[in-house]
């Protein structure tokens, strides 16, 4: 794996003192999908907006696909594509001539087989000739993701690319980035929901408050953080645990039809064993045994707790 | 240098110029034929000539002036300041381009569409009044600067505007007055000796007298004295776009 985009010792200080982003250091790897994730405010633009060269940083370094954005700033730019939060798009301009508009401004020669091609893909070939104030806000959307793609970039960032859009559209957005992976494009994407970052992440990072809080693997973040609960439904229903159960972690369920163990995955013995053995030897007949793991929404909140404590 | 860059803006521009063309092109020709009607033929014929050209031919170099220079600015702020105002000036400052191409295509499609007006203007002339051009290719040669300089001025403007009121104050409050004043539908060898020296510090004053000369061969200030006024302005308006591009003022954080 290389890495394609290397972030040193970032940080921005506005104007008027507001230190937006804190010594930010951030390395992603060639055809990973990296999921953003932060509370309003945080930095996760101002991070974006630095690295596409639309905000100046006040130190620290950046480069993409080995070339150094202030020195080097058109080979950087070149190979970075940027869908930005707001949808903004010239209302009275055709879709197609918007399209090859960008990829001419990238320095890219026209050629109408890869804009028809790309327009496809995203479904609005057949609204290429329509003015894009025609267009609703998710076909908006996607004219902004073929503007973006329109130079064949190999880094996309997508700064809440489903802030607002409806379920369908969301999950057509999501079909979309599967396809860039694929083919080998590297993926940035900022979002609010977790669920997104749950659904199509290859890692996740956290940012709050202009720092970086941590950078994982999704997979092994859930497993390392993430807390499962073994719930234990009851025939009959019980006011209290059982006194010869006390040793154990449990509590009894809301309507007292349950007993519920919390354990961690990754030790050694979860005591899973012990328990269903002293249940039985309670006497307590059982309806039904199952799990659950903790999302990543419970991950990202107790973070942001431990990050305010 | 990003050609490509510089080629899709302007043909971007050019694109717009020629999807509002009625807009673009009638309201200029409308307007310079009203002031053919008022000043050349209802004023006009009641004024005597001016060192052996009628009114009415006179002030078709300030007419066409007045336009290209408004033109000039109102196209190259408007294109620059919409892009900010609709937000999609995110994707110039993302782009591999420096701000001298950005320059390069806005003022470039600013001051042909200025230029293209002129020379409209200037067949819209031929209808009402009787006119030979002295000097063909000097008069191409200031009427080119002049859409450039303003062109020019006209980003720097649009860079500079916040709002719309603002993209709109300059040219009402500075540079329509300039214009009027500069000689435009008048000799200022016409005026009382002090209202000529004043008129000197008016730089307009020599854009029109210079591209009057082209015209008849006459002119209020010497044309080398013209020349070297356009040039200046140039070169300032060129030097602040410079200034901009270094500083990053009014376009990044």
């Amino acid at each position: 794996m290389t890495t394609i985009l290397d972030v040193q010792n970032l940080r921005k200080t506005y104007a008027g003192g507001f230190e937006a982003l804190k010594n930010i250091n951030l390395q992603i790897e060639e055809g990973e999908i990296l999921a953003l994730l932060g509370p309003n405010g945080a930095g996760k633009t101002t991070l974006i907006s630095a690295i596409c060269g639309i905000t100046t940083p006040s130190a620290g370094s950046i480069s993409v696909a080995g070339h150094d954005i202030v020195t080097d700033f058109r080979a950087a730019r070149k190979a970075i594509g940027l869908v930005p939060q707001e949808i903004a798009l010239e209302p009275f301009e055709k879709v197609i001539n918007t399209v090859r508009f960008s990829r001419g401004l990238f320095g890219k020669g026209r050629r109408d087989d890869f804009v028809e091609n790309l327009l496809r893909r995203l479904s609005l070939w057949d609204k290429r000739d329509n003015r894009i104030r025609e267009l609703s806000g998710g076909m908006k959307r996607r004219v902004l993701i073929a503007k973006a793609l329109a130079h064949e970039p190999r880094v996309l960032f997508l700064d809440e690319p489903t802030a607002g859009v409806d379920v369908e559209l969301r999950k057509d957005m999501w079909d979309i980035v599967a396809d860039l992976k694929k083919e080998g494009v590297t993926i940035i994407l900022t979002t609010h929901y977790i669920e997104e970052a749950e659904a199509i992440a290859d890692r996740v990072g956290v940012i709050s408050k202009g720092e970086i809080l941590l950078v994982q693997e999704k997979a092994k973040l859930m497993e390392q953080m993430g807390k499962k609960e073994l719930e234990v439904q009851l025939a009959a229903p019980i006011s209290d645990v059982p006194e010869s159960l006390r040793s154990h972690a449990l509590r009894v369920g809301e309507d007292g039809h349950s007993l519920i163990y919390t354990y961690d995955t990754t030790r050694e013995r979860t005591g899973i064993t012990k328990l269903l053995n002293d249940v039985a030897a309670e006497g307590l007949s059982l309806r039904d045994v199952m799990t659950r793991q903790s999302s990543l929404e419970d991950i990202f909140v107790s973070l942001l707790k431990e990050d305010a404590a | 240098m990003n050609w490509s860059a510089v080629k899709s803006i302007y043909v971007y521009e050019m694109t717009r110029f020629f999807r509002t063309i009625a807009q673009s092109l009638i309201s200029p020709v409308v307007s310079t034929s009203l002031y053919f009607v008022v000043f050349g033929a209802a004023i006009g014929s009641r004024m005597q000539e001016i060192e052996g050209v009628s009114y009415g031919a006179f002030i078709v170099p300030g007419l066409i002036m007045l336009t290209v220079m408004t033109q000039s600015i109102s196209n190259a702020s408007f294109g620059i300041y919409f892009p900010k105002f609709i937000g999609t000036f995110y994707e110039l400052l993302s782009a591999p381009v420096n701000f001298i191409e950005i320059v390069m295509g806005y003022a470039g499609a600013a001051a042909t569409k200025a230029f293209l007006i002129g020379l409209i203007i200037l067949g819209t002339s031929f209808l009402f009044v009787d006119i030979t051009i002295a000097h063909p290719l000097a008069m191409l040669a200031f009427l080119v600067l002049t859409c450039l300089s303003f062109a020019l001025f006209g980003f720097i403007l649009g860079i500079w505007a916040d709002n719309f009121e603002q993209l709109q104050l300059i040219p009402l409050l500075v540079i329509t007055p300039l214009i009027f004043l500069g000689g435009s539908f008048y000799s200022i060898t016409m005026l009382p000796p002090v209202w000529q020296t004043i008129s000197l510090f008016n730089p307009v004053v020599y854009l029109i007298s210079g591209f009057r000369w082209a015209f008849f061969g006459m002119s209020d200030v010497p044309v080398v004295t013209s020349l070297f006024a356009i040039a200046v302005f140039f070169a300032i308006c060129l030097g602040f776009v410079g200034w901009i591009f270094r500083t990053g003022w009014r376009i990044r954080q």
